[in-house]
């Protein structure tokens, strides 16, 4: 599944590994596009399964002429471009890589459809975090200083089954990989914004800097780099003839 | 699916269950398997340049200018059976093959025609499979593809007299210099092309993929020559290259 290239380290023992869901508005992909742009991060290796469907391109993340004409594969270590995934196969192949690289953390960056928020979460910030068992006993003195929220349990069909659940509408894999992740004692975090389908570039932007505000990827007032992939996300240039 | 006149129309469904249990293998299929897989690693088959058409243009274009003459043998078919395949060509049916020709008296040259749909759970075992048998080293993979001029993004509309027109992709591994640009960011390929491409750069192997995008939908024959700057690079071997010549020579026909 996981196959390194030529400038891949020797192990990941140590290392944090951040990545997207893919989940309603592309927000953890588009997330960590602007994680691997800005901080000029390399590829070293490529995901190589039968889960994604392929698709290829030149360099994402290409600041000049220089290196614009590199390949690009559907997933990549370090960097993600688009995913669309066989769920569960996928998910037992990631979690089988991540516990065998021994990654001190995880972090998923993810969404969930804003329109399926109950009352109380309708109020305050869209930003939610979840931790697994493992990971929430390192992180308890971060999480308070951040005063993020947990992501509510909420009964799945209200006046039906009144019971709560873990429910995290349009994110994909998110609640596979968190429940796995408590399951197998993985050090596991969750961070999603809800969102709605449009444009979400500030959705990414915010994800991104609510992450940096625990990680420290970046200066907090620096700039995030929009990759060269981002443009012309919504379409081609308009024929002047339609005026 | 039955509409409200009684015609059954067949609609594409990608549905997958949520929560798909796994196929377990038992020891003896696991075993068959590994038996299998030893079988074929070999009898690879020796391969200095494969040579691949996906669409009906590229298709085309490979048969009239190099397949034509008399001198390349059908070794073999890949049949891939989606929901698009038609009804009536059954697995073994003509509509729904991949076809590959070797030449009789070159055979590590290998072309492939694939003008059947094969589905986006199909590319990655289609490509695995194909190159299961190839031996790799010293491999050059060409790909020409059809595409739409309405998937090409630019900032700058195109009108329709800029099409057709060629964009290339190449492989890390692959050090010759392409017969046109490279496509553009935020362009990329998708379907058996990118499933080349993208087995060729994990295994280090050389591939380029050529794109024609075009606004005629069908076969054409303005799309098929755009193809043509192609065959100048595909003279790594004394048959392909006697082919270059013969088609340089046909185009001064008329002058």
């Amino acid at each position: 599944m996981f196959i390194s290239s030529q400038d891949s380290p020797a192990t990941f023992q140590g290392f944090t590994l951040v990545m997207p869901a893919v989940a309603v508005g592309n927000v953890g992909q588009l997330a960590v596009d602007l994680i691997v742009s800005t901080l000029n991060m390399r590829r070293v290796g490529y995901f190589h399964t039968d889960c994604l469907i392929p698709m290829a391109g030149n360099n994402p993340y290409a600041s000049g002429k220089a290196d614009a004409e590199e390949l690009h594969t559907p997933a990549e270590g370090g960097t993600t471009s688009q995913l669309q995934v066989l769920k569960s196969k996928f998910r037992q192949q990631l979690k089988s890589w991540i516990k065998a690289s021994g990654f001190s953390r995880t972090v998923v960056l993810s969404s969930s459809h804003a329109y399926q928020r109950d009352d109380q979460q309708l109020q305050g910030t869209s930003l939610r975090y979840l931790m697994t068992p493992s990971l929430l006993a390192a992180s308890a003195d971060a999480l308070k200083e951040l005063g993020w929220r947990e992501m509510e349990r909420i009964p799945a069909f209200p006046g039906v089954d009144a019971e709560p659940r873990l429910c995290i509408p349009g994110g994909g894999i998110t609640k596979g990989l968190y429940t796995d992740g408590c399951a197998e004692d993985l050090p596991l975090a969750v961070l999603l914004l809800f969102c709605s389908e449009g444009d979400n570039i500030p959705d990414a932007f915010a994800l991104v800097n609510h992450l940096n505000d625990w990680l420290h990827l970046e200066e907090p007032k620096s700039k995030w780099k929009i990759p060269t992939s981002w443009s012309l996300l919504f379409g081609s240039g308009i024929p002047p003839a339609l005026f | 699916m039955a509409t409200f006149f009684g015609e059954v129309l067949s609609v594409y469904s990608r549905a997958v269950e949520e929560d798909e249990e796994e196929l377990e293998e038992n020891e003896e299929d696991e075993q068959i398997r590994r038996e299998l897989e030893e079988k074929r690693a070999g009898n690879k088959v020796q391969c200095s340049s494969f040579i691949l058409a996906v669409g009906h243009n590229a298709a085309s274009f490979l048969s009239v200018y190099i397949l034509a003459s008399a001198n390349w043998d059908a070794v073999g078919r890949g049949v891939a059976w989606n929901e698009r395949s038609r009804s009536g060509t059954g697995p073994s049916g003509e509509g729904s093959a991949c076809v590959f020709y070797r030449h009789k008296d070159e055979p590590a040259v290998l072309i492939c025609h694939v003008t059947c749909h094969i589905a986006e759970d199909q590319l990655f075992q289609w490509t695995e499979k194909v190159f299961g048998y190839l031996q790799t080293r010293g491999l050059t993979v060409t790909v020409l593809s059809d595409s739409s001029v309405a998937d090409y993004k630019t900032a700058d509309y195109l009108c329709s007299s800029s099409a057709p027109f060629l964009r290339s992709l190449r492989s890390s591994a692959f050090s010759d210099q392409p017969v046109c640009q490279s496509l553009e960011q935020p362009n990329i390929i998708t379907g058996l092309p990118a499933a080349v491409l993208n087995h060729c750069q994990v295994h280090s192997i050389a591939a380029v993929v050529y794109q024609c995008y075009s606004d005629v939908t069908g076969p054409d024959s303005i799309t098929m020559d755009k193809y043509k700057p192609v065959l100048t690079k595909l003279g790594s071997t004394d048959v392909l290259r006697n082919f270059v010549r013969s088609s340089e020579i046909q185009s001064n026909l008329y002058i």
